[in-house]
């Protein structure tokens, strides 16, 4: 690409440096809870949304059922360690390979349907999955799982008297999101995918493999949010399968991308780093009653800024193409 | 049963399926009807069935506004339209019920009595609840009536033109607006139908929505879009499917038949049924 692209890229890590620099610093400011809290859950957001980014946003296949590997991470996680003493960190691996398998299998057939066509079925394959978890036994069923302490170290992974380790980890899952985004955006999958998604005929017939691009994406995009799905696990130390699996989660990891710009590198940070804390505010000054007021604000707030920024948030800094090709 | 779903799919069918615009917000469009249906009866004792009309009518007039205030301008966005469309509605949806729980609480409630309610009708020997049964012939009629409408009127034609190509149509002076918020309002008149009827035996809670949306989505899907045809047919398959799959797996599972059922159709016809997009 030109030196424009490079240059680019090389601000984008720069800035990327700054501000994880920036955000590492934070915990040692904020001691209230209810704020770390916030904060960690934008950080998860901000990397789940970042890997939905690279099979909805770049490579265009819109998901609307990630929260099966949400839940399948988390699950795989807390499985193997309560039942076979597994430690969460090899259990996040497997969740992640797991789900990665899953999605490629899940490619073979569902790579051939289109629009409404695959969207409904990553939707129904969710929903399996979720009905599954529910109806089986050995997994807690509908019941979940409840993790238990078994110590306070990053060995364990789990902490008892602090969040701000929770923190640095969901600091780290945005990150490595962020950089594999970053990464596949210049390399040969990157312009791949952007191919598949403006026009799969045409990129097929240019020697482009759509199929098997798209399976790229599916398994690394599977992957990352697996994990984000065991360090969930982890941090809130109990899962169900309508907390892990549920359709609220497919959504919820779609928004930040699409309200922040979805296939842009920093719409999903942008984009979390927004929606969540509203989201969380709203709950925590709204919700609790019952009354509905924090559905009807946070309803509101989707409407308006899906409609008024249909490109997402970062179409505010894109400064205007010099070319006259682009639509 | 399968006819009800399908009752629930027509609307949805004309919206999502002739149309092509997602609505994410077709469960609370029903949730709407089956809490004006209740209120109907709770202030006026006004039996369901005659509600009906009414309800329907109110609901004609909210989906046409829910078009002209919202959805037009979601369509209108140029870059990912469907992901707009998709978030609109879901946002709608999102406000709705937390309406529906700031006002009616979250309580559950239904109309405990009816013409209708808990009354079976006995047909060779087989007994058929009567609610479900109207529903059924209602489901038919609303069917039929929409093939009709959408084969045989202008206004259908008009319809599938305007999906087509906005701008031909404008040439030829049809109102792109007015066109769809008419489809908007009929879609949404129809399962204001099926909320009314659903009213009778069914529980009516702010998130009862929910549960019917996603089976309304993949009926459509299953029937494929862009037929009516489809649609019905989708109803009735998902509803025989569901009642086997209820009689050989736990009932907590018999959605997992009718979601297997679309994944087999689409792996083999990746259009769906009879679907023409």
């Amino acid at each position: 690409m030109d030196k424009n692209f490079a240059a680019r890229r090389r601000r984008d890590l720069i800035i990327a440096a700054v501000l994880t620099a920036i955000a590492a610093l934070v915990p040692l400011f904020v001691k209230d809870v209810v704020v770390q809290n916030i904060l960690i859950l934008t950080l998860m957001y901000a990397g789940l949304s970042q890997s939905w980014n690279i099979l909805s946003g770049y490579c265009g296949q819109i998901s609307l059922g990630h929260a099966l590997y949400f839940g399948l991470g988390a699950y795989t996680t807390e499985l193997l360690f309560t039942k076979f003493g597994v430690l969460p960190w090899f259990g996040m691996l497997a969740g992640g390979v797991v789900s990665a398998l899953i999605a490629m299998g899940l490619g073979y057939p569902f790579f051939r349907l289109r629009g409404h066509y695959f969207v409904i079925a990553t939707i129904v394959i969710a929903e399996i999955g979720l009905l599954l978890f529910h109806n089986w036994e050995w997994a807690g069923a509908a019941m979940g799982i409840t993790i238990p302490i078994r110590g306070d170290s990053w060995l364990k992974f789990q902490f008892a008297r602090s969040k701000v380790p929770y923190f640095y980890f969901a600091l780290l899952l945005a990150c490595v999101a962020w950089f594999v985004t970053w990464w596949l955006e210049d390399s040969k999958w990157g312009f791949w995918w952007r191919a598949v998604k403006d026009n799969p005929d045409a990129a097929e017939s240019l020697g482009v493999d759509v199929f098997n691009s798209k399976m790229g994406a599916a398994a690394v995009s599977a992957f990352l949010v697996a994990v984000g799905g065991s360090f969930y696990a982890q941090f809130v130390s109990y899962i169900d399968p309508e907390s892990v699996m549920g359709f609220q989660f497919s959504l919820l990891m779609a928004l930040p991308a699409v309200l922040g710009g979805i296939g842009t590198l920093w719409g999903p940070v942008l984009g979390a780093a927004i929606l969540i804390p509203l989201t969380e505010i709203t709950r925590f000054k709204f919700g609790g009653s019952g009354s509905g007021v924090d559905l009807i604000i946070y309803g509101t707030l989707i409407v308006l800024i899906s409609l008024a920024l249909p490109r997402g948030l970062m179409s505010l800094f894109s400064r205007p193409k010099k070319t006259g090709a682009t639509r | 049963m399968g006819l009800l779903y399908g009752l629930i799919a027509v609307g949805l069918a004309l919206i999502f399926g002739l149309m092509d615009v997602t609505n994410f917000a077709h469960g609370e469009f029903l949730m709407i009807a089956m809490y004006l249906s209740f209120f109907l009866f709770a202030f006026f004792a006004i039996d369901p069935l005659l509600s009906a009309p009414l309800v329907a009518a109110a609901l004609f007039v909210f989906g046409a506004v829910v078009y002209l205030l919202l959805v037009r301008f979601a369509m209108r966005a140029k870059a990912n339209a469907g992901m707009v469309q998709i978030f609109t509605t879901f946002g709608l949806a999102i406000v709705m019920r937390g309406f529906a729980q700031y006002f009616f609480t979250p309580d559950y409630r239904s109309i405990p009595q009816s013409w209708l309610g808990g009354k079976t009708v006995s047909i060779a020997g087989i007994f058929l609840p009567e609610p479900q049964l109207v529903g059924a012939l209602v489901s038919i009629a609303a069917f039929a009536g929409l093939y009709l409408f959408i084969h045989r009127t202008d206004f259908g034609r008009a319809l599938e033109a305007t999906r087509e190509d906005p701008g031909a149509v404008a040439l030829v002076g049809i109102d792109k607006n007015r066109v769809f918020a008419f489809g908007w309002g009929l879609g949404a008149a129809l399962v204001g139908l099926a909320g009314a009827i659903m009213a009778i035996f069914f529980y009516i809670y702010p998130d009862v929505g929910a549960s019917f949306a996603l089976i309304a989505y993949v009926t459509v899907a299953l029937g494929g879009f862009g037929s009516v045809f489809g649609a019905f047919a989708g109803g009735i398959i998902v509803g025989l499917v569901e009642a086997v799959t209820a009689l050989v797996l736990p009932p907590s599972l018999k959605s997992v038949g009718i979601y297997a059922v679309y994944l087999l159709v689409v792996f083999i016809r990746p259009r769906g049924l009879f679907g023409s997009m």
